[in-house]
């Protein structure tokens, strides 16, 4: 309950959660608004937002329903954005979890691995293993958490290196309890607040990737996703650039949402934040 | 004589929701020329609000109700906040209690301290260079004009706190508030610092308003105590009156509560050894890529030491002698290099990790720092009940018997599910007490049980400490850095110094009769030496 009050003090955390409300409501509500495969053609090709009334948000080059990709294309954005990011923070927390803890030599091997997928530019990583495996969605979400898991690695190591040495830690192991145990059920609760912060630019950042992968046409074109809908607009972008604007305004927003959201936590976890 | 500073029913109001209104109520005080009035109370009494009100520094959620505070003809209670800033520092000075944060540690000493002047005055730089330098050989700082370039991480801690005092009176202030500032400091160095700020302040002229929770400290130097309890002073006068005839029962307590420095008679127990160190080193070894920068720090040379059964081992020395590292490679949280620690025969220091966790149950640690030892976010009875649930002990029956280990160390079992951070310090050394038992070990090894709480509340954890060895049987190991602490409850006693142990034996005959002059120069650092003898010759 306090917790509660504490995120409601901000008012854009507040707009952010409801723009993530209405964007998780878009993808509950899609089968049911638009039970018809999204992909499939549904009228004439490049009509304008409000010029057929079937059609609220106009149709496409290849004349299916915009509104209908929109609504299903908020399923595939959010399922992208929470996969990808449990994939890059469960690799991320265990890995620096266990640098951290135990510091010495297999910090040192686990933070040059980490400085080796962080030199790259993970955009860039991204392609290579696209280009490598293949770019069915179940593919892409994967090689997102992939290339996304080194930042909250340095942050739970980071967390770990302050927390082993406080006196619970010590008092953990005078009283025999295991490494693994000491880790996971006695340090990580402590470490996880910036973390589960942190896993909002995670997310944000997942979602923006698959939509640069999919303008690329590099992403899985039997799905309706918003970055699809935007590479395809490309084409005709000069005229009807509503194609290509209006799913990078969904983008946008669920982004800003995520992001305010992840901010608005911040506030609320962060004691030392607190009534400033 | 003439009061400098005069504080006339200054009250101070809390945030609502706080456990009390205010934290000063009424508070009267009078700062004469060329004194010094101690403040001593426990925490939380607002002994060092009454400072930060006299500055005019209280935390934004903290406001000044009522009262004057007269300096120099003027009020600063209503001073505008321009007029304050050239009081701070120039009219009023303060020093704290821990030099490494009040210091930049990215700007050299010297240049801090010049930075008063350059503040306050329009001096040239080659001037405030002077005047910087005969200030830090005021304070007597070894080798000053080095001391001028150096980082306060390169000062050790009293050398720090002498160049927090030249800043201080840099500018001849009339006032010098010192808040706390030997608490942080080791017994010798405390006694140094002490000396020093009497001697500058006979010199000086300066009057200062200390603050400190310690009686031995306020028997050393002050000319006029004010005891404050719950922001209200109930007691005050001259020193010497307050110190040989309290009036009220707090202060009497407080007295009570400052440990004698005489050991209680020798009590009975086993010649056997429970715990053995044998020959026990630890070097540490910092830094050094292609060997430049490295430092080696000897920190425990060859260590031998007894602990019988039923007895309580005392290792006392002052920071950096080892003693919290000796403790951690007895606990084997530190692997010592060489050496053997055996536990009834048994090595410990060559055990294997399984081995080790299986014989953790029989000896059992209490932390220094009641705040940082218990996991914030579990409850105090979980908490307690871990010990045996790792062991095998199952939930249920871990759970019933921390109840009842709450009630062993005098809390309420009732109490079990709540948070550490419910509870006071006291309490919370308590719940740390309870953990250790919990498991039933025969040696405890307690690492500065008492010295983050206050007096009278170090005095009732020491009690319990000694009970339980009573009624438990328990052998203690205790380290400490005081030797009053150490007085009150140890059979035997091991005096620490850089790594070794200079001297041992049993604590009457170490603390009658010193041998080594390191034990013989700690026990005269102890503050209020005097006065507890003469008290005790009245007893």
């Amino acid at each position: 309950m306090r917790f509660l009050r504490a995120y409601a003090r901000s008012p854009a955390a507040v707009v952010g959660l409801l723009l993530l409300l209405l964007v998780i409501g878009m993808a509950i509500s899609a089968d049911w608004l638009f039970p018809r495969d999204p992909l499939a053609l549904a009228g004439r090709p490049l009509q304008w937002p409000g010029a057929n009334p079937r059609f609220w948000l106009g149709t496409d080059n290849s004349g299916r329903d915009i509104a209908a990709q929109i609504f299903h294309g908020a399923r595939v954005a959010l399922l992208i954005g929470l996969v990808a990011t449990s994939i890059a923070v469960v690799i991320g927390i265990v890995i620096g979890a266990v640098a951290g803890f135990y510091g010495g030599w297999v910090d040192d091997v686990l933070m040059r691995v980490t400085e080796a997928f962080q030199t790259l530019p993970n955009f860039l990583l991204l392609l290579v293993l696209v280009a490598v495996f293949g770019s069915e969605i179940s593919t892409v979400v994967v090689a997102i958490g992939i290339v996304s898991w080194p930042a909250p690695a340095r942050l739970t190591r980071a967390e770990f290196l302050t927390l082993r040495s406080r006196e619970f830690v010590e008092a953990c192991r005078t009283l025999g309890m295991r490494d693994a145990q000491i880790i996971f059920r006695e340090i990580l609760p402590n470490a996880l607040p910036p973390v589960i912060v942190y896993a909002s630019v995670v997310m944000a950042v997942a979602i923006l990737l698959e939509s640069a992968l999919a303008f690329l046409r590099l992403s899985d074109p039997n799905v309706s996703s918003w970055g699809n809908l935007i590479g395809l607009g490309r084409d005709v972008l000069r005229v009807q650039w509503y194609v290509s604007a209006i799913p990078g305004l969904a983008i946008l927003v669920t982004v800003l949402a995520v992001s305010l959201v992840g901010q608005g936590l911040n506030d609320a976890l962060n004691p030392r934040l607190r009534g400033r | 004589m003439s009061a400098i500073l005069s504080i006339e029913g200054l009250t101070v109001a809390l945030p609502r929701g706080a456990d009390r209104p205010h934290a000063l109520d009424d508070v009267t005080l009078e700062l004469r020329a060329g004194e010094i009035l101690c403040v001593v109370g426990e925490s939380g009494s607002g002994k060092s609000m009454t400072a930060s009100a006299v500055m005019r520094l209280l935390p934004d959620n903290v406001a000044l109700t009522r009262g004057r505070i007269l300096f120099g003809g003027r009020d600063l209670a209503a001073a505008e906040e321009e007029e304050m800033r050239a009081i701070r520092g120039a009219g009023i000075a303060m020093i704290f209690q821990e030099p490494m944060t009040a210091l930049n540690p990215l700007r050299p000493v010297g240049d801090q301290i010049g930075e008063m002047f350059r503040i306050h005055t329009d001096l040239s730089a080659e001037q405030i260079r002077a005047r910087t330098l005969a200030l830090l050989e005021d304070v007597r700082i070894p080798d000053p004009a080095l001391a001028m370039r150096a980082y306060p991480h390169e000062l050790s801690g009293g050398q720090r706190q002498r160049a927090m005092i030249a800043m201080a009176l840099a500018l001849s202030p009339r006032v010098l508030i010192a808040d706390e500032p030997t608490t942080a400091l080791d017994v010798t160095t405390q006694a140094q610092i002490l000396s020093l700020i009497r001697d500058l302040q006979r010199r000086l002229g300066t009057a200062v308003l200390f603050i400190t929770h310690d009686f031995g400290v306020v028997a050393e130097i002050a000319d006029r105590v004010a005891v404050m309890q719950h922001g209200v002073v109930v007691e005050q006068g001259e020193a010497a009156a307050v110190l040989n005839s309290p009036q009220h029962p707090y202060t009497k307590a407080l007295i009570a509560a400052v440990p004698p420095l005489a050991a209680p008679p020798p009590r009975a127990f086993s010649d056997e050894a429970i715990l053995k160190l044998e020959g026990v080193s630890k070097t540490y070894r910092t830094g050094g890529f292609l060997g430049r920068n490295r430092r080696v720090t000897r920190a425990v040379r060859d260590v031998s030491l007894e602990l019988p059964r039923g007895g309580t081992l005392g290792i006392v020395g002052e920071s950096g002698s080892g003693k919290s590292t000796l403790a951690r490679c007895v606990m084997r949280l530190i692997r010592p290099d060489t050496g053997a620690i055996r536990l009834d025969g048994t090595d410990l220091a060559t055990q294997s990790p399984a081995q080790h966790r299986a014989s953790a149950r029989r000896m059992q640690m209490v932390f220094q720092d009641p705040y940082a030892s218990l996991n914030p976010r579990r409850r105090v009875g979980e908490l307690v009940a871990q010990g045996p649930i790792i062991h095998g002990t199952p939930r249920e029956a871990a759970l019933a018997r921390a109840k009842s280990l709450f009630a062993l160390v005098g809390l309420d079992p009732a109490s079990t599910d709540r948070y550490p951070h419910e509870f006071s310090g006291g309490q919370r050394q308590r719940i740390g007490i309870a953990r250790a038992l919990a498991l039933e070990p025969e040696v405890l090894v307690a690492d500065e049980p008492v010295s983050a709480l206050d007096v009278s509340v170090q005095a009732q954890v020491l009690k319990l400490l000694a009970e339980l060895r009573q009624r438990l049987g328990l052998s203690i190991l205790l380290i400490t850095h005081d030797l009053r602490v150490a007085v009150q409850v140890c059979d035997l006693v091991a005096v620490m110094k850089d790594g070794e142990v200079v001297e041992s034996g049993p604590i009457g005959r170490v603390f009658e009769a010193p041998e080594h002059p390191y034990t013989q120069s700690l026990l005269a650092a102890v503050p209020g030496r005097e006065f507890q003898a003469a008290r005790r010759s009245r007893l």
